[in-house]
């Protein structure tokens, strides 16, 4: 586990580079979902960076897709592509748009931004699997502000129904949205009790504990019958001591200076 | 007339999916609860393990489309065209346009010819709104022979296809033995030297009628069929405005954004012409029955021969 924290601050750093050099982005929810990227890629998904396109792969849908700069450093840490691209990030000519796109980008399996749809598009490729006999599984990860989208339970509704155990909907539980608390917003709270209500088994974490999320995640593949959500209690910002718990770092990049700072929080 | 055989394009579309999923095991359907409608109830009968009901909730299902198509399978994604098209509009360009996945929308009930159930289902705006989707194929066919050729192309086509069907049985005007559908190429129906009339889907049939009362008249009217509104057969468009001059469009769709804007935008930067555009003129619908309806908005062969006859002189 000290290795895989290791890995995570490796790319919590590259996260606050790339954002820098692009000027704009979402550093906030990037780093509050580091640690969960992090294990998925390096512990549980099936996958290989040399065969990006392998059938039998474990599918990724990042629905909150504006945390782009998180899933570019894991799969660039990863060994998808180099990690100097990161510097590229939402540049004319960059394969690194300013939300993922399966066209550009090695290793992205799915077009997502435009918030509450990639979850729709991980119950597709969950049923797909399902309809054909594979043994693939299938994440996504949600933003909780973005569970305020009812495309969201729209999703969860079918998923529940068609009973899609090979499906991790992982919920990214920071607490803050762009106008602020979400609680204050327009509040999705019980988040768990939602997810229960629509047939899904549910556990709930320290978004940030690998020894939890680890667990979850074992549960999830050993829970038959019913999707499983993780809802994962995260701290926006995590790492950057001025960016922690602080709404406006949801889409606002950091000057020089921030970085600099930011990336001497990042090497205690 | 009372002879001709009546079919309406949504059951072509369900007996075509039948045929389809007979030779293609990655072929799945998707409905949200109105299966018995856009007939794809059809093939649910044959291959039930392969039609997946998303339940009322079109917007997640163009999304679960899109999953499917991203995993490798070949999705038919169902509903009215007004739910298809316009609810999950943002979902058809964000998760099916821009990754350009291979999903086909097959979109029922378009028009006015919906009928009693009045405006909040008869769609008049899809074509144009589905047009502007970049790498989107657009199909309006004509009847049953050419739906059914059209489903099967979308098929064979790679990328994302919109699939336009009425609910009224109309003529069926092609002959499957003879008739050839190519994804982007228009067919001249009858030739003509004063006007030329590029009518599609459920209009073709009432140009044609209408093409031979202005015949009665003295007017010689060419009539194209273009089923494929995008990409549109700009070779033919340019062709037949040069031949004979005016050109009139005619379709069941609104005049912004549909087949007329499509001849237009053509025409306009390459072979200026005075085109009328002949359709639903920014304006809802509203009950009544589709024939009568048809009428009512000067879509039928009377009303679309008095308009070009108007145009003409």
């Amino acid at each position: 586990m000290a290795s895989l924290a290791a890995t995570a601050n490796e790319i919590r750093k590259s996260i606050i580079k790339s954002v820098h050099s692009a000027k704009s982005g979402h550093p906030g929810g990037s780093l509050s979902s580091a640690d969960i990227f992090t294990y998925l890629y390096f512990e549980e998904m099936n996958i290989d960076p040399e065969n990006p396109k392998d059938p039998n792969r474990d599918r990724f849908v990042l629905s909150k897709g504006h945390v782009a700069p998180a899933y570019y450093a894991t799969l660039a840490e990863r060994g998808y592509f180099p990690k100097e691209d990161l510097l590229t990030l939402r540049k004319i000519g960059s394969h690194l748009q300013g939300h993922p796109c399966i066209a550009h980008t090695p290793g992205v399996d799915m077009s997502s931004g435009s918030l509450g749809q990639g979850i729709s598009a991980a119950v597709g490729m969950a049923l797909a699997a399902k309809l054909r006999g594979d043994d693939y599984r299938v994440y996504t990860l949600l933003g909780d502000g973005e569970i305020q989208e009812g495309q969201v339970w729209e999703a969860s509704m079918l998923a529940g129904h068609r009973k899609l155990d090979n499906l991790v909907v992982i919920v990214d539980n920071n607490g803050l949205q762009i106008d602020g608390n979400i609680a204050d917003v327009c509040s999705p709270y019980p988040i768990a009790d939602k997810f229960k209500a629509f047939n899904f088994h549910v556990i709930e974490i320290d978004g940030h504990d690998f020894d939890q999320i680890a667990a979850a995640f074992k549960a999830a593949r050993e829970c038959k019958g019913m999707p499983t959500a993780i809802i994962a209690k995260t701290v926006k910002g995590k790492g950057v001591s001025f960016m922690e718990n602080q709404a406006s770092w949801h889409g606002s990049a950091p000057n020089d200076e921030q970085t600099a700072i930011a990336l001497k929080d990042l090497e205690q | 007339m009372a002879d001709v055989k009546k079919i309406a394009t949504r059951d072509s579309y369900g007996n075509a999916l039948v045929e389809l999923g007979k030779k293609h095991e990655d072929l799945v359907v998707l409905d949200a609860d109105l299966a018995a409608a856009t007939k794809t109830g059809i093939f649910k009968k044959a291959f039930p393990e392969r039609h997946i009901d998303c339940g009322i909730a079109e917007s997640n299902m163009v999304g679960v489309g899109a999953g499917l198509a991203a995993a490798g399978m070949v999705p038919f994604v169902s509903s009215f065209a007004m739910f298809a098209a316009g609810r999950a509009y943002e979902q058809v360009r964000n998760s099916v346009g821009y990754p350009h996945l291979n999903v086909k929308i097959g979109a029922t009930h378009a028009g006015i010819s919906v009928g009693e159930d009045g405006a909040t289902h008869q769609c008049n705006e899809d074509i144009a709104l589905m047009r502007t989707i970049p790498g989107m194929v657009v199909i309006n066919p004509a009847d049953d022979t050419e739906a059914r050729a059209a489903v099967y192309a979308a098929y064979e086509h790679d990328g994302p296809v919109y699939l336009r069907f009425g609910r009224l049985a109309v003529p069926v005007i092609f002959d499957p033995e003879d008739y050839h559908f190519e994804i982007g190429k228009g067919q001249v129906l009858t030739e003509g030297t004063d006007v030329t009339i590029i009518a599609t889907g459920l209009m073709v049939s009432n140009s044609l009628d209408a093409a031979k009362m202005l015949a009665e008249k003295g007017i010689s009217a060419k009539v194209i069929n273009m089923a494929t509104i995008k990409p549109l057969d700009e070779e033919l468009v340019i062709a037949a405005a040069k031949e004979t001059g005016k050109v009139v469009t005619v379709e069941e769709h609104s005049v912004i954004g549909g087949l007329g804007s499509a001849v237009c935008d053509v025409l306009s930067e390459k072979c200026p012409t005075q085109v009328l555009k002949i359709g639903i003129n920014d304006e809802f619908g509203h009950s009544g029955p589709a024939l009568d309806l048809i009428a009512e908005f000067g879509l039928d062969a009377k009303g679309i021969a008095e308009k070009v006859e108007a145009f003409v002189k």
